[in-house]
């Protein structure tokens, strides 16, 4: 066990895959020597050469279709796109070809790939670096999207994600990159896809979230924990395939479903929850489910991102009106 | 310039003026008069000094992060020094010489940097687009603004747009070329080639032996410009912008610079660059060089500097002050741009949001 952050441990991920896996190679704008522009691909290229880390030239879309050429000829690409709200020049390659050549070639040319790319806000930044679209791959049928909240958690789950013959987008919470430490075993270990993981065990409501907004949920637990409320907490982990049964059972349960996050409010995840919810739970629903996302707006430039961001105040005083309805 | 005589494909670069301020050309055409060569220094000061200040302010934590434009201060000013009202301006992010030629102010420069909405609007600027974050996406914006003039006959009008060279490898830069030369637009494509895109040298970027030859592939003059002589690259944005006016077609220009601070505030180019490489490029400084151009010729001293210096810090500082005074965004603000009316669906999440912060009061 060693204490990591997020970056530490992602960049132990990758190292361990690499090491242990010729066909591996990485690539993405400032990547290589640099070590990527939060250093999360850091010493890997002095490490394992730059044949197998390098610096690609500026062009998103490139990155991910050379990705796919590589991967139906025997490679697998570990790919970087610098932020997720510059992934969108990639869009017509991860749409059109990434999450489809299993499907058209009926099987014959899988492609084992991973895109990484920081996702969200909070981070005080410029337009296009704060977004929160996960959605929208999830959205693609042929992808799996991933989304971490601790060192320990992005470990198990990239390493999945790259052993996984299917291509994986893999959101990582750059608010959360360094904010969180804790123990991370240094063996190799996976985290399933598709599973989510159950925080904190309660009766009377079920918070399913992820990445970042995880650390503001609990702090909301808390306080409403002195308010006698027993929340039962849901890191999905895995956008899609999504863990259906955890949260059917949970809510089963509780009977009361909240979900948090950074998304736009319209159309997203939050959505997809409280359709599984209505599906399977319906009998047992004793109040609304119920979303906190963003709002369906641009995420504010810094000086009014506060009002997109829920923070665990607002998350409490959902809380509450469920609890209460 | 007869820009036909800089072939990019020779690879041969447009100077007028070396590094130690001697004329490398006896005669040349959109000559700056003494006067005007002045003026230039001052601009480019002006630019240089808020940058600078910028950086210290984004220090102090009065500002997020920023990008410095040192030492790319001369093609800046030099298309600053072109572009008419009338004209339009498609930037990238760094080219401060240019915005504040065209009017924006530098309190609304220091409002982006500080996190407002309010700080794209340019007040007082006709024809003046957004900082364009997405690299190269704005290059196509132009080449439509193109199409329009010549759609409307707006004689002589012409689009000046800039990218990096790094952005020279995204499918956009190499759409917005094509475009601009098979609808034969007046654009003026000005690369600002500073040798990085963040920690990516351009021998990374790009196999070409320069930017200006991929003009030649699609059909359009390129060339290729010292982009630290203001000389020659007044003179080439000045001759394109003729050019493209009269109805010729675009133009690429590929300004040979160096970035010669971090690409942002939180970058540290001293991973992967050497000193002697920063060192090698800062004897080629614009300003300096123009500085001794002028020294040469008895039109500038140190005194005169000095005094100047303190009286752009004194202009500089009251517009930071203003800029951080400057009411913070409200919530209405956060809602009420992105419809002409506002959906009710949006409407309903407004409300909700103020419900809470109603909570939120009566638990004080
Ligand atoms: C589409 C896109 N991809 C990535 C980024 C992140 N990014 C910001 S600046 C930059 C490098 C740009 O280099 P260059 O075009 O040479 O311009 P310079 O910064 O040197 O002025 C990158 C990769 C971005 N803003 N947009
Ligand atoms: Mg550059």
């Amino acid at each position: 066990m060693k204490v990591m952050n997020m970056v530490n441990s992602i960049n132990q991920a990758l190292g361990m895959k690499l090491d242990e896996d010729e066909n591996i190679v990485i690539y993405g704008e400032d990547s290589g020597l640099e070590g990527g522009v939060f250093r999360v691909t850091e010493g890997l290229q002095e490490k394992f050469g730059e044949k197998r880390v390098f610096d690609s030239p500026l062009a998103e879309s490139a990155i991910a279709g050379t990705a796919l050429g590589m991967a139906v000829a025997g490679l697998r690409p570990v790919i970087e796109m610098q932020f997720s709200g510059f992934a969108y020049p990639a869009f017509n390659q991860i749409i059109s070809h990434i999450s489809r050549f299993r499907n058209r070639t009926r099987g014959k040319y899988p492609v084992p790939m991973v895109i990484r790319m920081p996702y969200g806000g909070s981070i005080n930044a410029l337009e296009h670096h704060s977004e929160s679209m996960e959605a929208i791959w999830g959205h693609i049928p042929g992808l799996q999207v991933v989304i971490p909240s601790t060192p320990h958690d992005a470990k198990g789950l990239l390493i999945s994600a790259i052993e996984s013959n299917d291509p994986v987008i893999f959101m990582e919470p750059k608010r959360i990159y360094r904010a969180i430490k804790q123990e991370v075993s240094e063996e190799k270990f996976i985290i399933p896809l598709g599973k989510a993981n159950i925080l904190s065990r309660g009766e009377d409501l079920t918070i399913v979230s992820y990445g970042a907004m995880i650390r503001e949920v609990q702090k909301a637990v808390v306080m409403a924990k002195q308010k006698n409320i027993g929340v039962e907490l849901i890191d999905l982990r895995s956008i899609y395939p999504i863990d259906r049964e955890t949260i059917a059972e949970s809510v089963k349960k509780t009977g009361r479903l909240l979900v948090v996050n950074e998304e736009p409010s319209s159309f997203g995840v939050g959505a997809e929850i409280i359709s599984i919810v209505n599906e399977e739970a319906f009998l047992h629903l004793e109040a609304p489910p119920t979303r906190l996302s963003g709002f369906d707006t641009v995420i504010p430039l810094p000086m009014g991102e506060h009002f997109y961001q829920n923070d665990p105040l607002r998350i409490f005083y959902e809380i509450e009106k469920l609890v209460n309805y | 310039m007869n820009f036909k005589k800089y072939d990019p494909l020779k690879d041969i670069m447009y100077q007028v003026l070396d590094k130690n301020g001697n004329l490398t050309l006896a005669d040349w055409d959109n000559k700056l008069n003494d006067m005007e060569a002045k003026t230039a220094y001052e601009k480019m000061l002006f630019a240089r000094q808020a940058d600078i200040k910028a950086v210290s302010y984004q220090r102090q934590g009065r500002m997020y992060t920023y990008p410095p434009n040192l030492g790319q201060e001369a093609i800046a000013v030099a298309a600053g020094m072109v572009i008419r009202d009338e004209d339009w301006l498609v930037p990238a992010f760094r080219e401060l010489g240019t915005y504040l030629a065209k009017g924006m102010s530098l309190k609304e420069y220091f409002l982006y940097f500080r996190g407002h909405e309010d700080s794209l609007i340019f007040k007082n600027a006709k024809n003046f687009l957004p900082f364009s974050v997405p690299i190269a996406s704005q290059l196509l914006h132009a080449v439509g603004i193109g199409y329009a003039i010549k759609y409307k006959e707006e004689k002589d009008k012409v689009v000046f747009t800039f990218v990096g060279d790094g952005g020279t490898s995204e499918g956009d830069f190499h759409e917005a070329m094509n475009f601009a030369a098979v609808w034969k637009v007046p654009v003026i494509f000005i690369v600002q080639n500073n040798q990085f895109a963040i920690s990516v040298p351009f021998n990374k970027q790009t196999a070409s032996v320069n930017i200006a030859a991929k003009s030649v592939a699609y059909g359009m003059p390129g060339i290729k410009v010292d982009g630290n002589d203001i000389f020659a690259m007044y003179d080439a944005v000045q001759t394109t912008a003729d050019y493209a006016g009269k109805g010729n077609g675009p133009v690429l220009i590929e300004a040979l610079t160096f970035r010669a601070g971090a690409h942002t505030t939180s970058d540290d180019p001293s991973k992967y660059r050497t000193k002697e490489e920063e060192d090698n490029w800062a004897a080629k400084d614009p300003l300096l060089r123009l500085k001794k151009y002028l020294q040469g010729k008895d039109l500038w001293n140190a005194k005169e500097e000095n005094a100047l210096l303190d009286q752009y810090d004194l202009e500089i500082e009251r517009q930071f002050e203003e800029a951080e005074n400057y009411p913070t965004t409200t919530l209405d603000e956060v809602f009420d741009y992105h419809y002409e009316e506002l959906p009710e669906e949006l409407n309903r999440q407004k409300v909700a949001y103020k419900k809470f912060l109603n909570w939120k009061e009566t638990r004080k």
